[in-house]
């Protein structure tokens, strides 16, 4: 028996849910939004990098209040092996704008003050509540939730699915698949503490200026990863993360990886004497556009990881997320607008305006990355790191080898480990996929 | 997996807030004589450490440190091998920074 009725219920209360939640409030929409952590930000996980233009489209003021920790001045790439790594970094005094691009933000925290944000709006905002089920009629349209609440049925004329990496409502009631082991990745993070002037000195940091290290090589064991460490006001989150198909065949532990990470000899002087708070775990979406489920129906939408909206090329996810939730809402707003019914007629709107945003175009741009990177995982995260430590290595040392000998020996090393048709081959594989 | 290793994960969750659901698992193992490679996977797999093999060569589950990830419900639901849900809500990990 369905006792209170809402234009529109959110399920969750993560990047996704929120920018929906405030979207759907603002527009004047009678709104519920339901997580099952015991604020907004206690069961969700990132790195993490915000980026501001996705989020000043929902509040276009947040420097003035939000809970940020540093902005980007400085981004390092690393190719890693045993004992190296080969870095391509890019510094710019010009990062250091009024309205900086990028933050470092702590979830738990941020994601409270985005909470609050939500309910200022109107939005009736009710935690520690677990969905279990998604109410349809006979004819499978969605029409509201069950919780585990007593007398816990609510009745909305659409359900926003913002459910999350592993959602589970959808999946249950059929509307997508449990994503595939092959495209999502598991992550493990720690948060290291350090005194502010300790992280300023070892990043060369002044200020809230930031940096940020993304690493690949030997450190995903041959499994497709990458290692992470972003700098934060006072702490350093730290973390690894590889395909879940991955982990499977190898038998590796993610504690293991992390553990030999934080030991690898470019990453301890980093984080010595750093007190550790938090140990948390996350899957990624990884498989890009292919793995992107239908998105609509009659009576919901699902927006965020629980779309599989992530880019993991360029490692976003949360501006995904954020754009596919207002886009959402507005294509909701818009049909409630008309008095329409929320079809799934209708709610193909929000494709249609999520299809001419940046979030297709990107995904579409990459649709062949995450295959070529899954298959060739070897020769990506293991053989090409371990060849051009090799080569920088034999480039540096000066031993009196005449250097057309040195380049020579560089050259066979690459022909012996992958052959010429290899190289040529990887080389336009990876320049298709970027295309 | 070394014994080591397995120290050091629960080092890491002492460090982890969680309110638990007492005799309320949200994970269940599906009883079985041998374990099928999908659930002897998750011995390593769960980056909490949650799955342990008995004396008697089944795999179990203790869910108090879960982080609640979803990995083994990637692998192993798929094949029946466990019944994956979220914990109530309120309880479960409780991310203090996430």
């Amino acid at each position: 028996m369905i006792e209170e009725r809402f234009d529109a219920i959110v399920v969750g209360a993560g990047m996704a849910g929120n920018a929906a939640a405030l979207t759907l409030a603002k527009r004047g929409l009678k709104v519920l939004q339901l997580e099952r952590g015991e604020y907004s930000g206690s069961k969700n996980v990132q790195g993490a990098i915000l980026y501001s233009d996705m989020l000043e489209k929902l509040v276009p003021d947040f420097r003035e209040d939000a809970p940020l920790e540093r902005h980007l001045i400085e981004q390092r790439f690393w190719m890693m092996d045993e004992s190296s790594h080969t870095g391509l970094h890019y510094r710019s005094d010009e990062f250091n704008e009024e309205r900086p691009n990028r933050y470092t933000i702590i979830r738990a925290q941020f994601d409270k003050w985005f909470s609050k944000k939500v309910r200022e709006a109107g939005a009736v905002v009710l935690c520690e509540t677990t969905v279990v089920e998604l109410l349809q009629d006979a004819y499978g349209k969605v029409i509201g939730v069950r919780t585990d609440r007593k007398s816990g049925q609510v009745g909305a004329d659409v359900v926003v699915l913002a459910e999350g990496v592993s959602g589970l409502l959808g999946t249950r009631a059929g509307l997508r698949k449990t994503p595939d082991k092959n495209n999502v990745a598991l992550a493990v993070k720690e948060m290291h503490f350090l005194p502010q002037e300790t992280l300023e000195a070892r990043f060369n940091l002044r200020g809230d200026e930031g940096a940020v290290i993304e690493a690949v090589g030997t450190i995903s064991e041959g499994m497709t990863g990458m290692g992470f460490i972003y700098t934060n006001k006072e702490s350093i989150s730290l973390g690894i993360g590889c395909l879940v198909a991955d982990f499977e065949k190898t038998g590796q532990t993610p504690y293991g990886l992390l553990e030999k990470f934080k030991q690898h000899p470019s990453v301890a002087a980093l984080i010595a004497g750093s007190e550790v708070k938090e140990y948390a775990a996350h899957l990624i979406p990884e498989g890009g556009f292919k793995a992107i489920p239908q998105l609509y129906g009659d009576g919901w939408v699902v927006v965020g990881d629980a779309a599989q909206l992530n880019n993991a090329v360029h490692r976003e996810g949360s501006n995904l997320a954020m754009t596919s939730g207002r886009l959402a809402a507005e294509a909701i707003f818009q049909i409630k607008s008309r008095r329409d019914p929320m079809t799934k007629e209708n709610l193909a709107l929000y494709k249609k305006m999520l299809d001419e945003s940046f979030v297709m175009k990107d995904l579409k741009k990459y649709r062949d990355m995450p295959d070529l990177l899954h298959i060739q995982a070897q020769n990506f995260f293991l053989t090409y790191p371990q060849l051009v430590s090799k080569a920088m290595t034999n480039f540096l040392r000066v031993d009196g080898t005449p250097k057309l000998e040195k380049e020579k020996t560089t050259f066979r090393s690459f022909l012996a480990a992958r052959s010429l048709t290899g190289l040529v081959g990887d080389a336009v594989r990876l320049a298709r996929a970027w295309r | 997996m070394s014994a080591d290793a397995a120290t050091r994960v629960e080092d890491k969750l002492y460090l982890n807030r969680y309110l638990v659901d007492a005799g309320r698992a949200h994970i269940k193992v599906r009883p079985h004589a041998k374990p099928s490679p999908q659930l002897l996977s998750l011995l390593n797999v769960c980056p909490a450490h949650c799955y342990e093999m008995n004396s008697a060569g089944q795999v179990e589950i203790t869910t108090d440190g879960c982080v609640e990830c979803g990995t083994c419900r990637i692998i192993a639901e798929p094949s029946g091998d466990i019944e994956w849900n979220y914990p109530r809500g309120g309880y479960g990990v409780l991310f203090k920074f996430g």
